[in-house]
């Protein structure tokens, strides 16, 4: 494949995915418009969803599921073995994700109230990838944004230098022109959340439950203050830094 | 000659999750046959407790990547039934098209890029883009546009934004509507360049008689809520779920299994067109009639079939849907309520059937109980039977190890398993 005049090699890809609803990696199927030029930078090697082949001589793994049983951890860190870069792909991976909700439930009480007195594994918390592996690049978001993905495929592909951005939703949902949630009396994570996702949720008029995570330098005690003054619930917004589980450090701090 | 031979096939590729097929034949007899279901739990029903009902959705919606958008509105209408919520018919009708966007896409999918490589003979969807370019093409434009409806409709195709608690925060504009209804007139022919390819293919030949569960009310073709109907003749009240889910564990799989009247049945697009097929669209109709697809039919293999009927169906209705939104103000999208105790099912058909949402509110409108029971759920119990019949059927036939292993590899993804899903 040929860029700006420079011959690039396909990129040997395999896409792995742990415990999580694949909702990333589909997005690899969707934006179907460039598909077909996406595809053509990708030599997919692995990648189990949507191709009968098995060839393990990848070089970049993509990785998608938060772990949460020990088997994982041994098929995770084969993976990491193999590849020479590794994806954390989407919120599950680099954050654990929406599964984290099962953290504060004791695991014999999840057990029994879904399978009664079946014998079942799994962990006590549902982990992030960099729990057991080194990670070269995250991507985060659930689902991950295409955009985005075909960016930072480009980059690898080009060896150009990958960044997310390092401001909060908040200044993607002023682009966009929206009234902010703020004034309609919600509790929006918009302004400590990293962008990247178009403000995808404000400009639907729901709240930014901070998918991505943190931004950069977040300054959380005035967000803190901003949820004070606007006379919200806090319990409100705790539920809603404990949805994603990328606020996990900021939860029990005191604003 | 008699043959022994063992198929393990671990982490079945080109569906949804983790599920491996383990056959074992010795001197020429099937001596088992299981779909063994490996994926790891996630405990949603535990996750729900002690959240706000208004969150809930999006939660929920995050147990399939492929059709969160259903998940989304069984947990809406579970939770609307119960705290007593009525949304307004316009915040109704702006669903149905998402939930039409969803299946389209999903179907699309399972057909051009899942199913299809099958009956090609080739690994993956990737070789047909060269063997096959229109079909490809076609698949991608109809997938194109199942994503660009729920996008318009929800804010986005996976993890619906907009579809919340008494209707939809926010409307599509009658300008992105009208740009949609253009792409439906543009892409129809696709549909019927589908209809042809699908034609060429040899669909395997295979009885097992099941009993087909669905939603029915009698009006229109089901999406959202209505009785539960089987092709036995049972029919249920939506709260009445239980009755047709009997939920039970089996030692070789993390998932359920469930019945009705027989030792299993099954959920799915051949499910809705067994029990509801004079309610199709007549352009899907003339499309069954191409195929010889006629109801009750008992082919598993047909439910691909019944897949690309849906999706004449799903166009032909998503056009009619756009022209009442075209003729409507949009303002009058999302009711307003207070919380309140309740209970209530949220029946809603997925692209892959059946799915119910149970849910439990206090008065501060907290979820206390939550129940979520899956088409895959449903349909993991036929699968295991199929499998066995199917077995020993080609082994009677005297077809070898590969062709066996081939065919059941083919019977579990016409089903199009969310393997990921059902183990919830
Ligand atoms: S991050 Fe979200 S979309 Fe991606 S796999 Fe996890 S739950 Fe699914
Ligand atoms: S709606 Fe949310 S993201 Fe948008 S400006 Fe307000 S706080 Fe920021
Ligand atoms: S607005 Fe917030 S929750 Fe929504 S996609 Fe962006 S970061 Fe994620």
């Amino acid at each position: 494949m040929n860029h700006l005049g420079f011959d690039i090699e396909k990129l040997k890809i395999g896409s792995f995915d742990f415990t999580c609803c694949e909702g990333c990696q589909l997005q690899l199927a969707n934006k179907e418009s460039t598909l077909p030029e996406f595809l053509a930078l990708l030599d997919i090697r692995n990648f189990r969803e949507i191709s009968s082949e098995r060839l393990d001589d990848y070089d970049i793994a993509l990785v998608e599921g938060s772990i949460t049983r020990q088997d994982e951890v041994e098929r995770l860190k084969a993976i990491r073995a193999q590849a020479k870069v590794l994806v954390a792909y989407g919120t599950c991976a680099c954050f654990g994700g929406m599964n984290a909700q099962k953290n504060k439930f004791d695991k014999e009480e999840c057990i029994r109230t879904v399978y009664g007195d079946k014998e079942i594994d799994t962990m006590q918390e549902s982990h992030k990838i960099s729990d057991f592996v080194k990670v070269d690049y995250s991507i985060p978001g659930c689902p991950v944004n295409k955009e985005e993905v075909e960016r930072i495929v480009v980059s690898i592909a080009t060896r150009s230098p990958i960044s997310l951005p390092k401001y909060p939703v908040c200044v993607e949902c002023k682009q966009r022109l929206n009234t902010c949630l703020f004034d309609l009396g919600e509790v929006c994570l918009g302004p400590i959340s990293r962008a990247g996702c178009d403000a995808v949720c404000p400009s639907g008029k729901t709240v930014c439950l901070g998918c991505r995570g943190p931004a950069d330098d977040i300054n959380y005690d005035s967000f803190v203050q901003l949820v004070r003054e606007h006379g919200l619930s806090e319990d409100e917004m705790k539920e809603k830094l404990a949805f994603y589980n990328g606020f996990a450090e900021y939860l029990n701090h005191e604003g | 000659m008699k043959v022994d031979f063992n198929i393990d096939i671990h982490h079945l590729p080109r569906v949804e999750g983790h599920g491996d097929i383990r056959i074992s034949v010795r001197d020429g007899k099937l001596v088992d046959a299981k779909w063994a279901v490996v994926e790891t739990p996630r405990f949603f029903e535990v996750m729900v407790k002690g959240l706000s009902a208004e969150r809930v959705p999006f939660l929920t919606s995050r147990i399939c990547g492929i059709c969160s958008i259903s998940h989304s509105l069984a947990s809406i209408r579970s939770l609307e039934r119960a705290m007593q919520i009525t949304p307004p018919e316009t915040a109704r009708i702006i669903r149905l098209l998402a939930m039409h966007g969803e299946t389209l896409q999903s179907h699309a999918l399972h057909l051009f890029f899942l199913a299809a490589p099958d009956f090609a003979g080739t690994p993956s969807a990737v070789p047909l883009l060269q063997s096959h370019p229109e079909v490809v093409e076609a698949g991608l434009m109809l997938k194109e546009l199942g994503n660009e409806l729920s996008i318009a409709t929800t804010g986005r195709a996976t993890h619906p934004v907009s579809l919340v608690l008494g209707g939809v925060s926010k409307a599509p504009s009658k300008q992105r509507l009208a740009e949609i209804k253009q792409m439906i007139v543009d892409r129809k022919p696709m549909l019927d360049k589908a209809t042809e390819f699908f034609k060429t293919l040899t669909i395997p030949d295979f009885v097992r008689e099941t009993e087909f569960i669905s939603l029915f009310d009698g009006e229109s073709y089901p999406y959202i809520g209505g009785d539960l109907v089987t092709t036995d003749g049972v029919r249920r009240d939506e709260n009445d779920y239980l009755a047709m889910t009997n939920e039970y564990t089996v030692e070789f799989a993390t998932t359920k299994f469930t019945k009705v009247s027989r030792e299993s049945s099954a959920a799915g697009a051949l499910a809705r067109f067994n029990n509801n097929y004079d309610l199709l669209h007549p352009q899907a109709k003339a499309a069954a009639e191409a195929f010889g697809l006629k109801p009750v039919c008992h082919n598993p293999f047909m439910n691909n079939v019944a897949q690309l009927v849906e999706c004449h169906h799903l166009v032909a209705d998503a056009e009619e849907i756009i022209d009442c939104l075209l003729d409507d103000d949009l303002r009058d999208i999302k009711a307003d309520y207070k919380p309140r105790a309740g209970a209530a099912t949220g029946a809603v058909e997925a692209p892959r059937g059946v799915l119910y949402h149970y849910m439990e509110t206090d008065e501060n409108g907290k979820v206390v109980k939550g129940d979520c029971i899956i088409p895959t759920t449903q349909n993991n119990a036929n699968i295991h039977y199929d499998l066995h019949a199917l077995a020993e059927q080609a082994l009677a036939q005297g077809k070898g190890e590969k062709e066996v292993e081939k065919l059941c590899e083919m019977l579990v993804r016409s089903y199009d398993p969310c393997i990921s899903c059902s183990v919830h």
